[in-house]
């Protein structure tokens, strides 16, 4: 006990000390923008609900027509949108999202769309395409930027770039859960809303203003920007939601050190005292 | 006058969930009025002023740009990208959006993509403005 010198102890409690008080900062830091974030879920959540429902609703009533966004083809390159964050020290948040795309990409032709410092890096580093690193910072991204990332997918999907759109990123279950999935975009797929349709009562008098083939065309894009706001106000709360609990356990743990060192330190005082004590009375 | 349950919503929330009277957008097509029982549809929107007429005869104005008009069974959804109340508008703002587009759109060196921007830019901005004219 008396070989580690109190000095040593007490600076390692003293380092102990800042760190823990910077984990505790970023705690609660993440655990104010989680609110926002949580807030921001809330609110457009209606907002994809109705949009999902009205394409489904185009898809079970039509079959008249066909959109290049229905048509499955024969699959040589998958794009993938590909949702992480910008700054580490948020637990296994980027790796888990980043390794289930690693997973799904081995051995396909693909291109990505990273959004966020991590990801940008993580496919650099693997040499794999991207379509356009332009959405680095995933936090300036905003509800226009979707859009724009929409309509120039939707473009390059119909011109044959690529031949399935997947977007990843990590589902907000619950402050304490969040898990990572995979979304197909295009094509969209008729299958699932026919098995839908075929308890409900067919409406086949639906009017289309101008027709259908162009209410699909315009509204598609729309609804994948739509989509990808979602996946990303999903992917962000999860962030700082991984990010409080990370540094909730960091904290804890500094705790516990301290209180440790602090025992360490409080007994090698005494036994210096006590040490001292015995040179003295033994000396006179 | 007979009243259709109406919900307006955007990436930003519910902005209106309750009876409405009538509801005139301008869609792709041009302008267009949904009044109760209507037959079902779905239609793009284009950008310009919508008005909602509530069910005590209220009008109310908004810039409503983006997104699609849908009316299912007698429920109509309107999903535009942007719907602001004209009294929540910012005139101001939009002013200085629309000479920031101009400026853009006067210059020869600008980018085909910078062009794009400027003009849905610079028609966003009119939008606004002409519905913050009718408060």
């Amino acid at each position: 006990m008396a070989g580690v010198s109190t000095k040593e102890i007490k600076n390692r409690i003293r380092s102990m000390e800042s760190t823990r008080q910077i984990t505790k900062a970023m705690e609660m830091v993440a655990a104010s923008k989680l609110r926002r974030a949580q807030a921001q879920i809330l609110a457009s959540r209606p907002y994809f609900q109705i949009l999902s429902s009205a394409i489904n609703d185009i898809l079970e009533n039509n079959r008249d027509f066909s959109s290049p966004y229905l048509k499955e083809r024969p699959v040589n390159k998958v794009m993938y949108i590909v949702i992480a964050g910008d700054r580490g020290l948020a637990g296994g948040y980027n790796s888990n999202i980043l390794k289930m795309v690693e997973a799904e990409l081995k051995g396909k032709d693909a291109v990505v769309l990273p959004i966020g410092k991590k990801a940008v890096e993580f496919f650099r580093s693997r040499k794999i395409p991207a379509f356009t690193e332009a959405y680095a910072e995933a936090a300036d991204v905003g509800i226009g930027d979707c859009f724009s990332i929409a309509k120039n997918l939707s473009k390059a999907y119909l011109a044959g770039e690529f031949d399935e759109i997947h977007i990843a990123y990590t589902n907000f279950v619950s402050v304490l859960s969040q898990v990572p999935a995979d979304k197909k975009l295009l094509p969209l797929s008729p299958e699932e809303a026919r098995e839908r349709a075929e308890g409900a009562p067919r409406r086949s008098d639906t009017i289309y203003e101008p027709d259908a083939e162009e209410v699909f065309a315009a509204i598609v894009p729309e609804f994948l920007g739509g989509i990808l706001y979602g996946a990303l106000c999903e992917s962000r709360a999860s962030e700082q939601a991984a990010r409080r609990t990370a540094m909730d356990a960091a904290t804890s743990n500094a705790d516990e050190m301290i209180a440790d060192l602090s025992l360490k330190f409080n007994r090698a005082r005494q036994a210096a005292i006590t040490q001292e004590i015995t040179e003295i009375v033994a000396g006179s | 006058m007979s009243t259709f349950p109406l919900k307006i919503v955007t990436p930003d929330g519910l902005i209106y969930d309750g009876e409405a009277q009538r509801i005139i957008v301008r869609t792709r097509e041009g302008d267009m009025a949904v009044m109760a029982r209507h037959i079902n549809c779905v239609a793009p929107l284009g950008m310009g002023r919508a008005t909602v007429v509530d069910a005590d005869g209220n009008r109310r104005y908004a810039a409503c740009i983006g997104g699609m008009l849908s009316v299912q069974n007698g429920e109509v959804s309107l999903v535009p990208t942007t719907f602001e109340w004209a009294e929540s508008i910012d005139a101001a703002r939009a002013q200085l959006s629309l000479e920031r587009a101009e400026k853009v759109l006067s210059n020869k060196d600008a980018s085909a993509a910078d062009i794009q921007l400027a003009e849905a830019r610079l028609h966003r901005a009119l939008v606004r403005k002409s519905v913050a004219s009718y408060e």
